[in-house]
């Protein structure tokens, strides 16, 4: 079926050529890190992870994020889901690749990567990270790839099928779980030391996951002859309000907590990241950018209206991604590390280099997602001419 | 039973607690010691090795910078220029710093000048070894020491951000180029992408016999710190009721950084 991708309109070919050299840029920064080592990037002693840690991050809720379309779909037998499913789960497949890259370009000894394997260290929430995420990557290509094939021939998707669908489903929650359990498991860290960390994990994922599902559904609807359905579309549209609207309240239970408790250890962080601390505070504008973007995409969702028009609900969506984006995938990840265990404060700025490469990852996720969303779109258009 | 319990506990305490349902198994070993579920890898040798700052005992820079410097000389541990790239195995800092959970109203003018040594405490239930994926980090059950394989490390810098104390530190780049002075040929120097910390210095006390009861470890075997510190530090088996270091500690009043966290550190301070 991969085939499908290699004949594409100039739009496609531009598309796919503009990825590909995002992902050379990528690849061009990466070298250079790599013949000097991580110092090219802007970690530290005490901010030992950064940017790569934290998009890893908020691009496995990306991935589990899949679950709010085939959840529905295949448990729930919610026909109005059955386009958009197929988007969902490739979506997911590049979003997992993005993770395993943004890994990959943050060891300090990749070569040695498969140590996690010959030496398996069942109490160490990494090697089980690494065994959901593969594991993820696979039930998804092969669910993804088997419904896909059958709808190419034209008949149900055969039988056997269906307990990897069933298992994909608990084991998507599995994956942003044991990615929380990496930060909430720490006894150093008190930002991430929350029962609740999982949880919110979930409902940012469920949010922000949705919120580019529809965005990319609108895009394509745009530029291709696949629409996946209005009614499936809005339901999405209430799906990414929900989730949003519980990850902000999670995120006012955390400022409950360490506010009223007045523990500084609780409150350092906080006051770090939206405040600035004993002079220091570089995402003190960013992290209020999150909020306000967010509070507006919300309120914008609220209204049914809005919901049902493309063009606004493209607005709130874009808005909300950023705003989870910013909470997730910059503070939740950078701000733990502030103040450091021994009390100090400190900055991180990130490298150009590592900025580079980070948009190298995206751009070669986004190259997988073209790819595999063309192979999809085109056998549709093969089944099903003319649903538009 | 075919399995004695406790070592089937041992070998899943750590699993369990990582999946946070310890709680489950305190249940099942309340007559037991909770201890079993507490330490990813219980202590099981005869010797666990300790040490005893005696704070105002170190009144000059000198006092520090002495034992400062025969660590790092010993280790090959390099020195850069930039707080970004930073190495260090041993370091002296404040004391609000070293003892965040300390109290910290009205302390004593002699504390908040005082400086404080801080190093790898060798915690017995150390969480640096309970996040390796690698098991590069590890325990030494048989003496107490936290010890690492560089050539294992995959550099996921994990253990970084699980340990308490600040006490890891990472090879950013290539730290040969500037490890001051003569090299010590008889210690590894380290390549880019490992973690590294103190190992109050394993190799040196291995280099002749453990002591046994009531003995105390020779002075060439000592810890290149302790051996510095003319009197400043005392190194012994915390295992051994008779050891100077016990002795020391049943004597005086001392305190553990962060004792609430339940890592159980082998360093403490005589303040
Ligand atoms: S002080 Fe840190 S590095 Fe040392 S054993 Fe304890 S947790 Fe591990
Ligand atoms: S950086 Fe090395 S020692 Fe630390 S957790 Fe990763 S593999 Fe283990």
């Amino acid at each position: 079926m991969l085939e499908k991708a290699l004949y594409g309109s100039k739009k496609y070919w531009a598309l796919v050529l503009f990825l590909i050299g995002l992902t050379l840029v990528g690849t061009v920064a990466y070298i250079k890190q790599y013949m000097y080592g991580l110092g090219a990037t802007g970690m530290s002693r005490d901010i030992s992870w950064g940017v790569y840690i934290a998009q890893f991050t908020f691009l496995v809720g990306v991935a589990a994020s899949a679950v709010m379309v085939v959840l529905p779909y295949y448990l729930h037998n919610y026909k109005e889901f059955g386009k958009i499913v197929i988007l969902g789960e490739f979506l997911a497949i590049s979003a997992v690749t993005m993770c395993i890259l943004f890994i990959m370009v943050d060891m300090g000894k990749p070569a040695r990567v498969l140590n996690i394997l010959k030496y398996p260290t069942l109490h160490s929430v990494m090697f089980w990270d690494m065994v959901v995420l593969s594991g993820y990557l696979g039930l998804n290509l092969l669910c993804g790839w088997v419904v896909l094939q059958a709808e190419k021939k034209d008949v149900p998707p055969p039988k056997w099928i269906k307990p990897f669908i069933y298992v994909s489903i608990p084991w998507a929650v599995s994956i942003h779980t044991v990615t929380a359990f990496l930060y909430a498991g720490l006894p150093a860290r008190h930002f991430w030391l929350t029962a609740i960390m999982a949880p919110r994990f979930l409902a940012s994922a469920f949010s922000a996951g949705p919120a580019l599902l529809i965005l990319l559904a609108l895009l394509v609807r745009r530029y291709t002859e696949f629409d996946a359905g209005k009614k499936a579309i809005s339901k999405l549209a209430t799906i990414v309000l929900y989730a949003g609207l519980v990850n902000f309240f999670f995120l006012l239970m955390e400022v409950f907590t360490a506010f009223y408790s007045s523990v500084p250890s609780h409150k350092e962080t906080f006051v770090y990241l939206y405040m600035g601390l004993e002079g220091m505070g570089n995402l003190v504008y960013v992290m209020w950018t999150s909020l306000a973007v967010g509070f507006i995409a919300i309120l914008m969702l609220l209204f049914p209206k809005n919901r049902e028009n493309y063009g606004r609900l493209a607005v709130a969506c874009a808005l909300l991604f950023v705003s989870l984006f910013i909470d997730k995938g910059v503070g939740l990840v950078i701000g733990g590390f502030v103040p450091n265990p021994l009390e100090h404060v400190l900055n991180y700025h990130p490298t150009a280099i590592e900025i580079m490469v980070t948009i190298g990852v995206w751009g070669a996720g986004f190259l997988v997602l073209t790819v595999l969303y063309k192979v999809a779109i085109s056998i549709r258009a093969l089944t099903s001419p003319g649903t538009h | 039973m075919g399995i004695n319990r406790r070592d089937f506990l041992k070998g899943l305490g750590g699993t369990v607690a990582a999946l946070g349902a310890a709680g489950i198994v305190e249940g099942l070993v309340s007559d037991r010691k909770a201890e079993a579920i507490h330490q990813a890898a219980p202590l099981t040798g005869t010797i666990r090795w300790g040490m005893v700052v005696d704070v105002a005992a170190f009144r000059t820079e000198e006092d520090f910078r002495r034992c400062e410097e025969a660590c790092h000389k010993y280790h090959n541990v390099p020195r850069f220029n930039s707080l970004k790239d930073e190495i260090k195995w041993i370091w002296s800092d404040r004391f609000e710093n070293v003892f965040p959970s300390a109290s910290h109203q009205f302390v004593s003018e002699k504390m908040e000048e005082q400086r404080y040594f801080a190093l790898c405490n060798h915690c017995a239930n150390p969480p640096c070894v309970r996040v390796c994926p690698t098991q590069a980090t590890f325990k030494d059950t048989s003496n107490g020491i936290t010890m690492m394989d560089w050539h294992r490390c995959i550099g996921c810098r994990f253990c970084m951000a699980a340990c308490p104390y600040g006490a890891r530190s990472f090879n950013w780049r290539d730290p040969r180029p500037f490890i001051p002075g003569e090299l010590n040929p008889d210690f590894p120097t380290r390549e880019r992408g490992v973690v590294e910390k103190c190992t109050f210095c394993a190799e040196v006390i291995a280099l002749g016999e453990a002591p046994g009861p009531g003995e105390e470890l020779p002075e060439k075997q000592m810890p290149r710190c302790v051996k510095a510190s003319e009197g400043r530090l005392v190194f012994g088996n915390l295992k051994d009721p008779e050891s100077q270091i016990r002795r020391t500690l049943k004597a005086t009043k001392t305190i553990q950084r962060k004792p609430q966290l339940g890592t159980q550190p082998s360093v403490f301070y005589i303040v």
